[in-house]
């Protein structure tokens, strides 16, 4: 087995010393230290592209506030994360976000915005996304009027996992979505169906289409639901299954981002070739 | 490279040639015979830089870029569809849609400051009456000349009509001059005619000293780059220079597209071996055997200039395997740039150039260690990098007679707007607004606000003309030099109307990667249309500054950074916004 | 391998191995998630070769796709064997201590000249030879394959031939290099350890292995059989001979799923007694005398299933079985009570315990480690055991630990069983599409939006050929039947070479084609390669 020898470094955070890996980042540090960050475009399994800045803390020698996902720790390093600074950033990037997505079914996200303060309504006719919903077949959805640009779709479909780039940010500043060479649909294009773009989306934005069934009956009852661990039923590779399940039916299937063998990715027959278990048809 | 999908969508033979035209003989996969295919990822990530001069030659070819020809360029670089899309629908000057007339040639008008009070709305008027197909464009870097306008072929050369107009330097014949001294005397077509004016002196020069003792007289001069940053450049180029990696890079930053600046465009065209001289100095002195110019899109004889100046140097032994009998290699390479201001941040550069969208990257780490190609590179503006030839020539103590103890050497000043004769000066540091000002014939009418270090800069009013132009002094006064921009506006002028420009001009140019730009400058942008000519009450005020603060605290880049300020500027001096 | 049947490696190291020979292998739609560990090793600079005679999806990610003749593998493993040794490539040091049989390793091999070679396989000279040498000097390098090696009627030999080159340059037994067979189905593993194969005990033990078996005998206090029993595709030659009379099917569907179809069910329906245990109510189950509703073991049951890197994993019930379904150990407790048996109340995790006290390689695996680590990688002896990201480490073992050196196994080409003829001029192979699985019993339950159907895939020039374009109906017959099939067009394929799935055999009886003839090592069946004739639907009503 290869094992890198792991060096420690010793930062202070808020004041504490707080000792991690080489080559951890400062969000790293700041869990080891007990300190809550809030994260958006972050996701274990993806490369960090630090594009929410909701995670900014404030490190000292820096001119600007710093990206805590992404910038790895050095020895010495002096980090401050309650500041009036960093806490003014947070509160403006959720405040921003806000004012022009919809993020009804961003509980984590609406959390923070209450924590921090922000008042999306300070604005006056602000430009939102305005996007209708995308309905191309039976087994996604996509409301980009929910959609932080966070690139996680867009890294899990790509180099981060499934290596099979169906999708990609396109245009530029405020018009900038996440789409198809052409805005194609999605089955005219490259996408497989994995659903690890769904699996990392922190709005819902996108989401399985029996969600949003259940959504749109007023039948999504998380609270009701259980989820379960268990190994695909297709090929031999062994990939674990979380089934979610709500009134005794399979609603959602995803997969732990810390099993060495999946790192939270599926395909489309573990994501999806469940319906058989009740009985369902493809007719 | 990866088993990639593509739509029906099928180029034609004509869109084929062009872009096999444009990539040579690089394929990303090749068949050997029957049996054999050769791929593979390292071989498709060495072709990925190709992906804009085939969208270029797409473009060129069609007039737009269509999904037959942009599956073509995808399948031919294995770079996905997908991704080529997001990369050309990044660009102004790629279109990926189909409305009516979307791919005739496309005339842009300048509608930025210096030109919008000079004519770019009766302009665009009288061309749309004609027909043609009018792109309001941001700053063309004409400034001098309002208002700009830049011709994009279909299937004909890109034209800039005004280049038709003889060139003439306002300082011309100015004993003073240091990096403007060949400009209107040298022939920028021929190598002999520079050879004639001093030129390749200073690469004799620095062969002979030796890479260390260059650095040093660098490091000494106190040179500090010109862009905006104002970074030490000694220390940069010490850096690459004692970096690790076998392939080091010199990168020209020519995406000029600060609003108000048009001096590396002057340069370029009319002084180009110039460039190419400084950018061989410096490969020469930090060991990078790679060079790049990476130049606005809008630029055509500026780019000709320099595909010249190096294809001559090159047949000269001034460039290739053996520079000047150095026994050191350098190539250079010249990479047009497709319509976005963000393309001028340096890691956004470096994405363009690789084929990607031109978002900035995070910094740490720095392109020192990891620039281009993610190897260290040198990037570096032609002003900078033409401040290199005074200082090896005449060494650091010389240069510094110039100029102040912290801003030594000149200056390049864009002096724009209501002046008697706009165009390109250079000062040494030290020299007030007001110097500026009258240098340039002073100024038409009574100044209501000077723009100065462009759209990214700040407003000053007719109180500062006693302000020195230097890095501290106007550091001190809350302003910048930028890139040197001065942009004099009147009493007749509409400030208003400038700042909801200046406003839409971010909101436009953001990248749109990271949230506090993305949306701070569209909310900005609301916030300064809808007060208009009126007041601004105190919570918008309030607001405002919010805004200014996060985008200065937490946006990845220089862009979101300085998206706020001149309007901050403009709301503190009472420009706009003021109880009436 | 060299003993117990399983991956030498874990997935996590082709993420570090330098170089990857995927051979026969379309990971990219049959093992999506194998595949992403494969696409992280490319992204960290290893060097990947395909070997597969269509350019599949899985192979535009390689650096090299070698479009070799199909069926003409072991030449193609033998000549880049005789090169590494021609070239002093071979590592002798490794060879002389670990292996044993070299010598008639390279007297097999020496007629396969690089010339020879490229003959046999249609491969140019100078890329077996890139291969050869690129393999051999390797610090790391795996060769995996599925089932475009073992669906051949020389199976065994195609894998033994690869196992050779292993031998001949040390790729084995180390943290990075391997042989990596990719399992089809989710516990075909587990199957296997648990002793489902007919010379084996569980825990790979033979079956004639009088103080392994005893070891049984004395656990459950009955003889147990020494003989080895019949392999699937000895039973239906039982069958024909008629010395099976009857056969209980639990979850296989074989009236759909193997070569020659038409064939197959007039033996099954032949059968005095046929019982079926299934969760569907598949073609074999509508022919059974009696079905057992089951439960679905991976969403209904708790118990263990194994991957194809060994790794045990508990599965577990999510929803309960619908109407009597009932879990499969229940159906099997119950029908040993009616035959007078009283096993007690049935308990997963007492039935794995059992099997840990029988089989040594599952002692350290406890039902708590299980639940604790995700999943174990046997051999794991012992509860302080990690368990064993690889196997065949011994072979870098001074003393071996006291086992054989490994055996070089000479295997010669021959070629698919079915010749071409004027008859049947083109090659038919099948293989599986990402949305979809084996029969499609399971896949065929969600509305997949890339799913095409089975099709005829052809090269665009013998479709222009036969007068066929995209989407068109064609007949198309091989010696045992034919089956109306549409045909796509498909450049992933080379001239004369023909695919299709066997996905929905509701719609097409794909395997009314395929070639029973069958390898008498391991008993598969050439779905790989069968010779087959196409006419345009018309044209064959006429």
């Amino acid at each position: 087995m290869t094992t890198t020898t792991e060096t420690a470094v010793t930062i202070s955070v808020n004041g504490s010393d707080v000792s991690v890996a080489a080559g951890d980042t400062i969000l790293d540090a700041c869990t080891a230290a007990g300190v809550d960050t809030p994260t958006i475009c972050y996701g274990p399994t993806l490369t960090p592209v630090n594009a929410c800045r909701v995670c900014v803390v404030e490190l000292e020698g820096s001119r600007t506030l710093v990206p805590s996902c992404s910038r790895p720790v050095e020895e010495g390093m002096v980090v401050q994360t309650e500041t009036e600074r960093v806490n003014h950033s947070r509160k403006m990037v959720l405040e921003f976000l806000g004012s022009g997505v919809d993020l009804s079914q961003a509980e984590e996200i609406t959390g923070w915005m209450q924590q921090y303060g922000a008042q999306p309504e300070r604005y006056d006719n602000p430009e939102r996304m305005n996007e209708e919903v995308k309905i191309q077949d039976d087994l996604y959805v996509r409301d980009y009027d929910k959609c932080v640009l966070c690139y996680k779709c867009v890294e899990a479909c790509g180099d981060d996992a499934q290596h099979t780039y169906a999708i990609s940010v396109s245009g530029r500043g405020f018009g900038a979505r996440i789409a198809t060479e052409f805005d194609v649909s999605l089955p005219d294009s490259a996408c497989v169906y994995c659903g690890n773009c769904v699996a990392v989306c922190p709005t819902n934005a996108l989401q399985f289409k029996t969600e949003f069934d259940l959504r749109k009956m007023e039948n999504w009852r998380p609270e009701d639901q259980s989820v379960t661990t268990t190994v695909c039923s297709y090929c031999g590779v062994g990939c674990n299954l979380e089934l979610h399940t709500q009134d005794e039916r399979i609603v959602k299937v995803t997969s732990p981002d810390d099993h060495s063998v999946t790192w939270g990715n599926l395909c489309i027959k573990g994501r999806f070739g469940w319906q058989y278990v009740h009985g369902d048809s493809d007719g | 490279m990866a088993d990639l999908h593509f739509t029906d969508a099928v180029a034609t033979d004509g869109e084929r040639v062009a872009i096999d035209l444009a990539l040579g003989d690089n394929r990303a996969t090749e068949a050997e015979g029957e049996r054999v295919v050769r791929g593979g990822a390292s071989r498709r990530r060495g072709l990925r830089h190709l992906l804009l001069p085939a969208l270029h030659a797409l473009q060129k070819e069609s007039g737009w870029i269509s999904p037959g020809g942009l599956n073509y360029v995808s399948e031919v670089l294995q770079v996905p569809p997908a991704e080529s899309y997001g990369v050309a629908s990044f660009y102004e000057m790629f279109r990926v849609d189909t409305e009516p007339g979307h791919d005739d040639d496309v005339v842009h008008v300048c509608i930025d400051p210096a030109c919008r009070i000079d004519g770019a709305d009766e302009l665009i008027a009288s061309l749309e009456a004609e027909g043609k197909h009018v792109h309001r464009s941001p700053c063309l870097g004409q400034c001098e000349r309002p208002p700009a306008v830049f011709i994009q072929g279909r299937k004909a050369p890109d034209v800039v009509p005004a280049d038709a107009e003889p060139f003439v330097l306002p300082q011309a014949g100015d004993g003073n001059l240091q990096l403007l001294k060949r400009l209107g005397v040298v022939d920028p077509t021929s190598l002999e005619s520079y050879l004639e004016h001093g030129g390749y002196q200073a690469l004799t020069r620095a062969l002979e000293m030796g890479p260390e003792a260059v650095l040093e007289a660098i490091t000494d001069a106190g040179l500090s780059g010109r862009g905006g940053a104002a970074f030490p450049t000694g220390i940069k180029w010490t850096a690459v220079r004692e970096a690790e990696g076998a392939d080091k890079h010199i990168v020209a930053n020519c995406d000029e597209s600060e609003p108000g600046t048009f001096k590396d465009r002057m340069v370029m065209e009319h002084d180009p071996f110039a460039l190419v001289e400084a950018m061989t100095i410096a490969a020469v002195t930090t060991g990078a055997s790679n060079g790049w110019i990476y130049i606005r899109g809008e630029y055509p004889q500026a780019t000709g200039r320099l595909e010249n100046a190096i294809a001559q140097a090159r047949d000269a032994g001034l460039l290739g395997d053996d520079v000047a009998g150095s026994g050191q290699s350098f190539e250079l390479e010249v990479r047009r740039g497709a319509g976005a201001y963000i393309c001028g941040e340096e890691t956004a550069l470096f994405n363009s150039l690789e084929g990607f969208r031109g978002e900035p990257r995070n910094k740490p780490p720095f392109p020192t260690t990891n620039g281009l190609f993610d190897q260290p590179t040198v990037i570096n503006n032609p002003e900078t990098l033409l401040n290199i030839v005074p200082i090896v020539l005449e060494g650091a103590e010389a240069y510094r007679s110039r100029g102040t103890e912290r801003s030594p050497g000149t200056r390049l000043f864009c002096v724009s707007g209501r002046v008697v004769t706009p165009g390109l000066y250079e000062h040494a540091f030290g020299a007030t607004l007001g110097d500026v000002i009258a240098a340039a014939g002073g100024a038409e009418g009574d100044v209501q606000a000077v723009l100065l270090g462009g759209a990214a800069g700040s407003f000053v009013t007719a109180d500062s003309m006693d302000l020195p132009l230097t890095l501290e002094a106007t550091r001190e006064a809350g302003t910048t030099l930028g890139s040197g921009v001065v942009m004099v506006f009147n009493a007749s002028d509409d400030l208003v109307d400038v700042c909801q420009r200046i406003a839409e001009f971010f909101k436009n140019e953001s990248c749109g990667q990271c949230v506090p730009c993305r949306v701070g400058a569209v909310r900005q942008h609301e916030m300064i249309v809808a007060i208009g000519s009126k007041p601004m009450p105190q919570d918008k005020r309030d607001l405002h500054e919010d805004m200014v603060k996060v985008m200065a605290d937490a946006s990845i880049c220089g862009l979101g950074h300085t998206a706020a300020s001149a309007i901050k500027s403009a709301l503190a001096l009472g420009l706009i916004g003021a109880d009436q | 391998m060299f003993g117990a049947g399983g991956g030498t490696s874990s997935y996590t190291e082709i993420e570090e191995t330098d170089l990857i020979v995927l051979w026969g292998s379309n990971a990219r739609n049959a093992h999506p998630i194998f595949f992403h560990h494969l696409m992280k090793g490319i992204d960290n600079g290893a060097k990947m070769f395909a070997v597969d005679p269509r350019r599949t999806s899985s192979a535009k990610f390689a650096d090299v796709w070698m479009g070799l003749n199909l069926g003409s593998d072991v030449a193609l493993a033998n000549g880049l064997g005789r090169e590494i040794i021609a070239a002093g490539l071979a590592n002798e040091e490794f060879i002389a201590h670990s292996t044993q049989g070299f010598d008639a390793y390279k007297e097999a091999v020496e007629p396969y000249t690089l010339e020879f070679t490229s003959q046999l396989t249609g491969l140019p000279v100078d890329v077996i030879r890139e291969l050869a040498h690129d393999y051999a000097t390797a610090e790391k390098a795996q060769i995996l394959w599925t089932l475009g090696i073992t669906e051949h009627h020389n199976a065994v030999d195609n894998v033994l031939a690869l196992c050779s080159l292993a031998l001949l340059t040390g790729h084995i037994g180390k943290w990075g290099s391997g042989l990596v067979p990719l399992r089809g189905q989710n516990n075909v593993q587990g199957g296997g350890d648990m002793g489902a194969l007919p010379n084996k005990l569980p825990g790979f033990q033979n079956i004639d292995d009088d103080a392994a078996r005893g070891k049984f005998e004395e656990t459950y206090g009955i003889d147990l059989n020494p003989k080895p029993g019949l392999h699937l595709t000895l039973m239906f030659e039982a069958m024909e001979r008629g010395e099976i009379k009857a056969a209980y099917v639990l979850g296989e569907n074989p009236a759909d799923s193997e070569a020659d179809i038409q064939h197959a069910r007039k033996l099954l329906e032949g059968l005095d007694l046929l019982v079926v245990q299934d969760i569907f109510l598949t073609r074999t189950a509508e022919m059974a005398d009696v079905v057992f509703p089951a439960s679905v073991a991976w969403a209904e049951s708790d118990g263990t299933v194994t991957s194809s890197e060994r790794r045990v994993q508990r599965s577990r019930a999510a929803v309960p079985p619908p109407g009597e379904a009932r879990h499969d150990i229940d159906i099997l407790f119950a029908l040993a009570e009616r035959m007078g048996h009283d096993w007690g109340q049935p308990d997963p995790q007492q039935l794995w315990d059992e099997l840990r006290t029988l089989s040594p390689m599952h002692q350290g695996m406890s039902w708590d480690r299980l639940e604790e680590t995700g999943g174990l990688q046997w051999p794991c002896p012992s509860l302080d055991h990690p368990g064993s990201p690889f196997l065949h480490g011994w072979l870098w073992a001074d003393d071996l630990e006291g086992r054989a050196p490994a055996p070089f196994v000479p295997v010669t080409h021959q070629g698919p069983q079915e010749e071409l003829t004027d008859e049947f001029p083109l090659r038919l192979t099948t293989g599986r599409a990402l949305d979809s699985y084996n029969t499609g019993v399971q896949s065929g339950g969600f509305s997949s939006p890339i799913r095409y159907g089975d099709a005829l895939d052809m090269h665009r020039i013998d479709a222009e050929r036969l007068g066929l374009a995209d989407g068109d109906m064609a007949v198309v017959s091989s010696p045992r039947g034919s089956v109306e099939m549409r045909i796509r067009i498909d450049d992933s394929l080379v001239e004369g070479l023909t695919f299709t799935t066997f996905h929905f055999p509701d719609l097409v009886d794909a395997n009314v084609l395929t070639n029973d003839a069958w390898d008498k090592k391991s008993g598969t069946a050439e779905f790989k390669a069968a010779s087959i004739r196409v006419e345009p639907l018309a044209a064959a009503r006429r």
